[in-house]
This record gives structure tokens, C-alpha cells and sequence, in this order.
């Protein structure tokens, strides 16, 4: 694993905070998904339930999220990726399927306020409407002209995804969405 | 702006997070086939005002290409659908008929 270089190493304070997470583990495994012997090996290293299209679940210190009809994102500690990874490779044995630690390609950021709604809402074309997009979501899309991945831990706390190469344009925009002085009180 | 539906996440995504890819049902001839089929299937493409077939990508979310079926003049989508299929689903063709009687793409009609 590669040193990495954290872009942000402050968060930034605005009506909403805005901060780089710590580095976090994340595998992508492409399969089958819709097979159940597949789902079944699969299920005896990722401890959480699978998650449904467009969602993300949680157990612990594991979170999986439906990138695409045959794609998880399996997010855990920077610390047990390397050990997960071959749990997987281990328990899919000769299965098709595909297992990359992007641990490091990948960066996280917190959103953290009343309005990270708002915030997202600013850069992405996504509905993000109470009621229409709820803690649980996972959705994939843009941030400006990035792609990226976000969802809702609660209310007011938001995890958005994205490739470390464009980590400091993403810190960027979403600080200056946050801005104090920028709020659009859409929903208050 | 348009909204197409993603059949692949279900996602109602608009234009944005989307790239396009051209029209939809291009056959490619094999070994032994003619110049003129060769030619057809490079460069010969519809430019209809009314209904369309086009391929879209969900470049920016799940990934996936698929099929979406259009009018080109109001922009009025008229469904998506699977890129693994070789014609518009019945259901598709039935629900264009009812809003533009006698529409003709291609051998489609």
C-alpha cells in the first residue's frame, strides 16, 4: 500500500463542515450477484445483508454499497482490507468474479450540518428532497463534472466518494457550496 | 433536459450523467457480406424528426449501456430498455403506436 497524501488536512467550516475521512478499506467485487450460490460464498466473509439496488447497508465497522447490477462496493477498516480481500478470494474460489483493493485510488469525504442536503443538492443532479432520498440511499452520479458516490449516514451527515486524482477539486466545490453566506434554505 | 430511467438502477437520470451512444439497432454484417452493407453499417445513419432509437450510457452512475426510445422533436421519451435485445420490446412499440400512429424507424413500424 502507497503513503497517501491527504489534500484536505483541515476541514473546512462553513454552514456546512466539510472534511476528509481518514483512509478507509474498499474493495470492488464484480460477479454475479444475482446467483444465489454466488451470494451465499459471498456471505461467508462480508458480514452485512446485501443490499438492495441503489442502497447501502451497514454492520459495524462494514458498510457494502450497490455500485451496479454486478458490482459491491465493500468499505471497512484500512487495517483489515488486505485480510478481507483474500477471505473473499478464498470463499468465491473458482467462481467468475472479481476482487481489486482500491483502497488507495479512492478518497472519502464527511459532510457534516443541518443542510448537507442543500450541499449536495448544489453540485449534483440528484432529487434530494426529504422523503425522497433517505439515509440508506447509495447513489452514484456527478459532482460538478466528477464522478462520484454519495449517501446519507443521517440526517445531517453525509459521505460522498470519489477518485483520489480529482480529491482536491472535490474538497473545492464542496467547500465553496458549503460557504457561509451560500445557503439556499431549500428545506428548512 | 432529458430524463431517462436507467433499466439496469432504476434511476431517474438526466441528460447530464449520461453519455450518448448514437443510434440503437445498428447491424453489423459478417464475413462475405458487401461493401455497400459495410458502408451502410459505418456511415448510413436516421435522422428522423418524430421517433428515434438511440443508445445512452450511464456514464456517471451505474455504468451500464441501454437502449431509449424518443421523439427527437418534443423530446418525450417513450420508454428504456435492455441493450442485450435486438429490437424495441412489444410493450415499447405498442405504446409509440398509440401516440404516433403510423410511425416507421428502420423495419420497425
Amino acid at each position: 500500500m502507497s503513503n497517501s497524501i491527504s489534500h484536505a488536512n483541515t476541514p473546512f467550516d462553513g454552514y456546512v463542515t466539510v472534511s476528509e475521512d481518514a483512509p478507509s478499506g474498499m474493495l470492488t467485487l464484480r460477479g454475479d450477484l444475482s446467483s444465489k450460490p454466488f451470494v451465499t460464498a459471498l456471505k461467508k466473509s462480508v458480514s452485512t445483508d446485501m443490499p438492495a439496488s441503489c442502497q447501502i447497508v451497514h454492520d459495524g465497522q462494514m458498510s457494502v454499497g450497490w455500485m451496479s447490477p454486478d458490482e459491491l462496493l465493500i468499505l471497512t477498516a484500512y487495517d483489515q482490507v488486505a485480510g478481507l480481500e483474500a477471505g473473499l478470494r478464498k470463499s468465491l474460489g473458482k467462481r467468475h468474479f472479481l476482487v481489486a483493493d482500491v483502497s488507495d485510488a479512492r478518497v472519502s469525504f464527511t459532510l457534516s450540518g443541518d443542510k448537507v442536503r442543500e450541499v449536495i443538492a448544489k453540485l449534483a443532479p440528484v432529487d434530494l428532497a426529504p422523503g425522497h432520498f433517505a439515509p440508506g440511499a447509495f447513489r452514484r452520479t456527478r459532482f460538478g463534472q466528477i464522478s462520484a458516490a454519495f449517501w446519507l449516514i443521517s440526517e445531517t451527515e453525509a459521505r460522498v466518494i470519489c477518485f483520489r486524482s480529482v480529491a482536491e477539486f472535490m474538497f473545492n466545490q464542496l467547500s465553496t457550496a458549503a460557504h457561509l453566506g451560500g445557503e439556499v434554505d431549500l428545506w428548512s | 433536459m432529458l430524463i431517462l430511467n436507467c433499466p439496469y438502477c432504476g434511476v431517474d437520470a438526466e441528460e447530464t450523467e449520461l453519455s450518448p451512444g448514437g443510434e440503437a439497432h445498428l447491424k453489423r454484417y459478417g464475413p462475405g457480406s458487401s461493401d455497400a452493407d459495410f458502408e451502410d453499417y459505418l456511415f448510413q445513419r436516421e435522422n428522423p424528426k418524430g421517433v428515434h432509437f438511440e443508445r445512452w450510457r450511464h456514464a456517471n452512475g451505474c455504468g451500464k449501456w441501454f437502449h431509449a426510445a424518443r421523439c427527437t422533436m418534443t423530446l418525450e421519451v417513450f420508454g428504456t430498455y435492455e441493450a442485450q435485445s435486438l429490437e424495441p420490446p412489444k410493450s415499447i412499440q405498442k405504446a409509440i403506436s398509440k401516440k404516433r400512429p403510423g410511425w416507421s424507424w428502420r423495419e420497425f413500424s
